[in-house]
């Protein structure tokens, strides 16, 4: 499947807590990488939350994402981007997040939109 | 063409289910192929045949079944999404032990690869978010 | 070639905002549901601004049913159910800013 497969780009906008949404768009994420579909993940916006260090849920009864997020690397998915601008607007240095992310400017983040054959938007 | 449509917004919650039927609807009405309508996240309330909205409301269960049935669409339901949120069919009620089920008429309960699947055949895929 | 839809008010999301960083001339902005607010000629400033390679539309069950009718910036085309459709195969991806 993988060898004539469309590259799929997900887009991650939303902190990992306050719904279902980061939880469900990382288990969308984990099947693309079981199928090995060749895979990119863009965090921005909220997103990027996603990535901060020390995340502890004990205290709210939800799953820890940020335990499950490091395993992605072992499904051969590798591509991890995050927005400058969203890093930016919330004072988040990309050395301190829990993948190792490559940080795109706004025309780097419409050519990755451009490069994608099919979109996954959550 | 052939065409996917996502669903993430539940009948309540958000109009994206409602544009989302509107839209598959008007996709059919001008010849194109649906390849799959998949519903994830809160999305897959849309599934459930005990919705019971007013009379003079828009009841968006009935109409998805009445559109399935029409032109014999591939309606997936996200399995783990639906258990999570009690849209169940027969075999998971009996699964996990439950006193009813659910699931309406037309829909499949079935996993994420169907989303993948999806994303790789059809020509064209569009997401309607909550 | 991208087809970006948003749905949610400029005035309580960062949707749109994040939309327009990300907007490429050659693709297209289709605002649905409360998106449709952002079309309002005293909010559409930012989007007026944008170069005429980007096109704009509005979807015309929404505009109708929130009353805005004659509040519409020019810059946007109002568009109906079946023409969203023609977008969708127009432009060979979505992406859905919600």
């Amino acid at each position: 499947m993988s060898t004539t497969a469309k590259n799929i780009l997900a887009v991650m906008r939303t902190g990992p807590y306050g719904n279902q949404t980061a939880k469900e768009a990382l288990d969308a994420v984990l099947t693309a990488a079981a199928f090995e579909l060749p895979l990119s993940l863009l965090f921005m916006d909220d997103g990027v939350f996603q990535l901060l260090p020390q995340q502890d849920t004990q205290g709210i009864g939800a799953k820890d994402l940020s335990a499950t997020l490091p395993v992605l690397p072992m499904y051969d998915v590798e591509r991890f981007y995050v927005e400058q601008s969203s890093l930016e607007s919330r004072g988040i240095n990309s050395a301190e997040l829990i993948l190792p992310v490559e940080v795109l400017d706004s025309e780097q983040v419409k050519v990755l939109f451009a490069e994608s054959a099919s979109i996954l938007s959550f | 063409m052939k065409l996917s449509i996502l669903v993430y917004g539940s009948p309540n919650g958000s109009q994206a289910a409602a544009t989302a039927y509107r839209f598959t609807k008007a996709a059919l009405e001008k010849g194109h192929e649906i390849y799959r309508v998949f519903f994830y996240g809160d999305g897959v309330y849309a599934a459930s045949a005990l919705n019971t909205p007013p009379q003079d409301e828009q009841d968006l269960s009935s109409l998805w079944r009445e559109l399935g049935e029409q032109h014999n669409l591939d309606m997936v339901v996200c399995i783990a999404a639906a258990l999570k949120r009690g849209v169940l069919d027969p075999g998971e009620a009996k699964r996990f032990e439950k006193s009813a089920h659910n699931l309406s008429a037309g829909f499949t309960l079935s996993g994420l690869g169907q989303m993948m699947d999806a994303s790789q055949q059809s020509d064209r895929m569009i997401t309607f978010g909550y | 070639m991208i087809l970006h839809t948003v749905n949610k008010s400029p005035h309580t999301s960062n949707c749109l905002q994040s939309c327009l960083r990300t907007l490429s001339d050659q693709d297209a902005l289709l605002l649905i549901e409360d998106g449709v607010y952002a079309a309002d000629n005293h909010y559409a400033n930012q989007t007026e601004a944008l170069g005429e390679e980007i096109t704009l539309y509005v979807l015309k069950a929404d505009v109708d049913a929130r009353g805005l009718q004659n509040r519409l910036s020019s810059r946007f085309q109002v568009i109906d159910d079946a023409a969203f459709v023609d977008l969708c195969v127009q432009y060979p991806k979505t992406q859905s800013w919600y």
